[in-house]
């Protein structure tokens, strides 16, 4: 199988505008309509659907009635990386999924209208929450992502002192430095942040735990320590030719179409292995920075791809191509070590033995190649294992095993939220629950330090 | 957060925002349940003697796909019996000391009738007392209600019956079935009310069934003309509300109610002089937990004007509501295009060139795209344009510098006499807006 390169040479300020926001924002009077189509339902089913439980009548409610700070502060009040969930969150399958107009009509916009209220707090430079009066307390939050944004925020607003330590420059995780910024410009998870850190919480960057500072250290000044590390690099393919120039790890990939717009793809043949968000999000990266043809690798079928239907249609009209069924042998070099091919083989899917996913089995002597210039592995996450156990958590394979209520790891004074503890069943890799989880362990720790001690008199 | 509590007459609430008297305070869990949800106050339903309501009561107009424009009912006052509600009115009070609950009345036009509701409301301690001198139908046939409320002299002898036996502040509530609403509000005043409040329902029919021909609503194939309330009224509401706030001999304190749905339409009802405001329709369109946003965005507002307390707000536009006559001839405003916001939907064409002034021309510019220009000198300012325009910011209607300094009708008639010529003819008559 070959490929046909487009000789194309796309200026940079061509390939910026290619990651500008996609979406536009609501216009004033679409979002006054849609807000009054809203029948403002009691017990309404799209708050339960929402994992952070917005009141989301209330808030558009609000909208409708011209109160957009008191909107917006419904929206960061239950959710306090509100402005980059009303951007991110897959809402088909949350709150908008749950919507009754679905049976009788249209489901109401319930993301956009959320973007229209926190775009209206982000450009009037609104401050919509103060911190509680000081409680003598203090807190370590490890990892400055949705997760401990919203633990942080929390907590700050409960009286706590709170030290948020960041090994990266900037604070806002995934939010910052891995969802595309043609769907969440960095600025939205800046505002969040600063939102966070006017209530006095003290955000430390580019300070790594278990490297800058100590792990003993946290424990021995800290009352409680929340962990939200998230996870870490791509793991290994395991095959002959990883290490060749052009072989990248898609977080990493992202992550550098953040910050400067690399000009050695234009032109360029992709294959991305894996079909979940990241490869998707990987894939449709490599679109925008000029490659003229992205093929997506997955040894699967449609059926089994984890992505949303939203993104599998975004990559689709983006001209991204799949290969289902196909698994990668082996990446292949020239003398100068750069990738020219990856050599696959043809799967089918048989029904595993104890009724799981349809297991892929390689059919034999149907290998192909396909001559590409860059690979990018998008195949899961691995865990951030040596900070975990220096802090002598329990765990699966890497997830910190938690209370599901309170969010306690097997250390009691040690609370963990966010994608840390995702897997083996345990909540979804998910910006919205990583909020949500971080709010729990605020009030867990709360119960715990405050609450408890005052009805004890 | 500014100070949104407010004193009505003696009367002190939380906040301005009360239910009126309806089915939502019709019992003691009702207006609990209310108060739990943030409202300040409840006029309970209406207590009177003994009535019977009919199955099948109230009829909505819906606009265009949005429900309850207007609401009509034909429901009667309370329908339970009196010491049920007043155990229950004792108990609701008791859990909430702070809020502000007032019990509205309606009995015969008969001195002691009054004397002897209000000394057994008042015994089980009540903030105030409203005197139901409104609902448009079914009580009037029995002598009371609107029957008793159009008349000015009916009004000024009963509220002065409740002022003799009362020792709580007394509200009388208006019909706005009549010509004059000042007319009643000034009798109120002299018999002694030391607040009003307004309006009640006005006399309507919702519709007529074109399959069965039946009313709307109808009670076993008969209907009778009920009371309209709802978002549909406000602007009878306010007028009224400001025409008793401008004129000197009411003078009392003014609650406010009249097709209520929001922080905005309380605000209005604030400047134009209302103490707080009564809501019926908006918390049976969607239940109580509205007065949340009716409080933030309240809130809200007064933060972003800088005021510290809702006092602030009341009576500020009175003073801007005037007669026809003091309105300056000589201000001018005209309208105006924006090319870059309008969609080209020719409608505020069509609405000049038919039925205003023929002022908006329909051009189409060097690259053969179309635009709309209004020619100023021939715009008379009637606003048309600007209402039917459905893009917000399209078209803008802008104050244009007067040629002559102002001169208001009143003005002009004067300077006409003192001229002393007599000569103008052409309406001597008193003008009014039609
Ligand atoms: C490419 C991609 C696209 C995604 N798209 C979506 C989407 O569209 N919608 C959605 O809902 N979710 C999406 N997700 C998932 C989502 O981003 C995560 O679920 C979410 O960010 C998890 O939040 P977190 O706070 O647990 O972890 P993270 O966001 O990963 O934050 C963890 C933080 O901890 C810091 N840290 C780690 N170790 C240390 C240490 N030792 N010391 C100090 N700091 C440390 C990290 O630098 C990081 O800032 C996407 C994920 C990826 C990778
Ligand atoms: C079903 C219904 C019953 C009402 N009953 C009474 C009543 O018993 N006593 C009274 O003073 N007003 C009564 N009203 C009038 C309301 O108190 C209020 O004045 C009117 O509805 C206007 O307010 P709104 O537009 O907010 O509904 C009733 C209104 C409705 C809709
Ligand atoms: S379910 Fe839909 S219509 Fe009902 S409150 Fe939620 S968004 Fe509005
Ligand atoms: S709302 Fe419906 S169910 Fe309830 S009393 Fe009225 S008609 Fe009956
Ligand atoms: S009504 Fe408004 S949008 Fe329509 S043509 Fe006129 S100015 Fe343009």
């Amino acid at each position: 199988m070959s490929m046909t390169v487009k000789a194309a040479y796309i200026p940079v300020d061509s390939l910026r505008r290619n990651f500008a926001e996609v979406k536009a924002g609501m216009k004033p009077k679409e979002a006054m309509e849609e807000s009054n189509r809203c029948l403002y339902c009691y017990d309404a089913p799209c708050i339960k659907a929402c994992p952070t439980g917005i009141n989301i009548p209330s808030f558009i409610k609000k909208i409708a009635s011209g109160n957009m700070k008191g909107s917006a502060r419904a929206i960061m009040d239950a959710n306090p990386v509100g402005a980059t969930c009303a951007r991110v969150c897959p809402t088909e399958e949350l709150c908008e999924g749950a919507c009754v107009l679905n049976h009788s009509s249209k489901p109401i916009m319930i993301g956009d209208l959320q973007r229209y209220a926190t775009d209206w707090a982000i450009h009037n430079d609104s401050l919509l929450f103060s911190a509680g009066a000081d409680n003598g307390k203090s807190i370590a939050i490890i990892g400055g992502g949705p997760a401990g944004l919203s633990a942080a925020r929390e907590l700050a607003r409960f009286g706590f002192a709170v030290t948020i330590f960041e090994a990266k420059e900037q604070a806002g995780g995934l939010d910052t430095y891995g969802i595309v910024s043609f769907r969440l410009p960095q600025r939205i998870s800046f505002w969040e942040i600063d939102q966070v850190r006017k209530l006095g919480v003290d955000i430390r960057t580019s300070t790594k735990v278990g490297i800058d500072v100590s792990v003993e250290d946290l424990l021995a000044k800290h009352d409680a320590i929340v962990l939200a590390i998230g996870m870490a690099k791509v793991p290994i393919l395991g095959i002959e030719g990883e290490q060749l120039a052009g072989v990248y790890d898609a977080i990493d990939f992202i992550e550098s179409t953040k910050a400067e717009l690399r000009e050695d793809l234009i032109g360029k043949r992709v294959a991305v292995i894996g079909a979940g968000n990241t490869a998707v999000d990987a894939a449709t990266c490599s679109v925008r920075l000029g490659a003229s043809l992205v093929k997506m690798i997955y040894r699967r079928s449609r059926e089994e791809m984890t992505a949303y239907d939203f993104e599998f249609e975004f990559a689709k009209q983006d001209g991204v191509e799949f290969a289902w069924l196909s698994s990668p042998l082996r990446i292949i070099g020239d003398e100068a070590g750069n990738v020219t091919a990856i050599e696959c083989q043809r799967m089918s899917l048989e029904e595993s033995e104890e009724g799981g996913r349809r297991r892929p089995v390689p059919i034999e002597g149907s290998s192909f190649m396909l001559e590409v210039d860059a690979v990018i592995k998008a195949i899961g996450q691995l865990r951030h294992l040596p900070l975990i156990e220096q802090l002598g958590l329990a765990h699966k394979r890497g997830i910190v095993t938690v209370d599901t209520a309170t969010y306690q790891t097997s250390n009691p004074r040690v609370y963990a939220a966010g994608d840390v503890v995702f897997g083996e069943g345990q909540g979804e890799a998910m910006v919205v629950s990583a909020a949500q989880q971080g709010k729990k362990t605020a009030y867990a720790i709360y119960n715990t330090l405050v609450a408890r001690r005052e009805q004890h008199g | 957060m500014a100070d949104l509590r407010i004193n009505l007459a003696g009367i002190a609430s939380p906040n301005p925002f009360w239910l009126a008297s309806a089915p939502p305070t019709n019992t003691g869990y009702q207006v609990q349940r209310a108060f739990e949800a943030g409202w300040g106050g409840a006029v309970w339903k209406t207590l009177g003697d003994p009535i019977i309501n009919t199955s099948s009561r109230f009829a909505a107009v819906h606009f265009n796909g949005q429900r309850v424009a207007g609401f009509n009912n034909i429901e009667l006052i309370s329908d339970r019996p009196l010491e049920i509600n007043l155990k229950e009115i004792y108990e609701t009070k008791r859990r909430f000391p702070n809020h502000a609950v007032v019990v509205s009345l309606m009995v015969e036009p008969k001195q002691e009738k009054w004397h002897e509701i209000v000394k057994r409301v008042e015994d089980i301690g009540v903030d105030g007392l409203e005197l139901n001198f409104g609902c448009p139908h079914g009580m009037a046939e029995r002598g009371m209600g609107a029957a008793s409320g159009q008349q000015p002299d009916l009004v000024e002898m009963q509220t002065m019956w409740v002022k003799e036996a009362a020792r709580t502040p007394v509200i009388v509530k208006l019909t706005p079935n009549i010509t004059d609403i000042t007319a009643t509000a000034k009798a109120a005043v002299r018999g002694g009310a030391d607040a009003i409040s307004l309006i009640n329902t006005i006399n309507s029919l919702a519709g007529v069934d074109i399959e069965t021909w039946n009313t709307i609503p109808h009670v076993g194939g008969k209907g009778a003309h009920g009371g309209y309330c709802g978002p549909a009224v406000k602007p009878i509401a306010l007028n009224m509300v400001a025409e008793c706030a401008r004129n000197p001999l009411v003078g009392v304190p003014i609650s406010g109610i009249g097709g209520i749905s929001g922080w905005k339409d309380a605000v209005e009802f604030l400047l134009m002089g209302s103490t707080g405001v009564q809501v019926c329709t908006a918390a049976m369109h969607h239940g109580f937990s509205i007065v949340e946003d009716m409080i933030d965005g309240l809130n809200n507002y007064l933060d972003s004007k800088g005021l510290l307390s809702v006092n602030e707000l009341i009576g500020k536009s009175v003073e801007q509501y005037s007669d026809w006559g003091d309105l300056d001839l000589n201000y001018a405003v005209v309208a105006r295009i924006e090319q870059e916001t309008c969609i080209l939907c020719n409608k505020c064409h069509i609405a000049c060139e038919d039925t205003s002034h023929q002022c908006i021309e329909r051009h189409t510019d060097e690259n053969g795209a179309a635009y709309l220009k209004v020619r100023e000198e021939d715009c008379v300012g009637c606003n048309l344009c600007s209402i039917v325009c459905p893009v917000e910011g399209a078209i803008t209607m802008l104050e244009v510098p007067a040629a002559e300094m102002p001169l208001s009708w009143n003005q002009r008639q004067a300077a006409i006499a003192a001229l002393g010529n007599g000569k103008d003819s052409d309406n001597p008559g008193k003008k009014e807006a039609v």
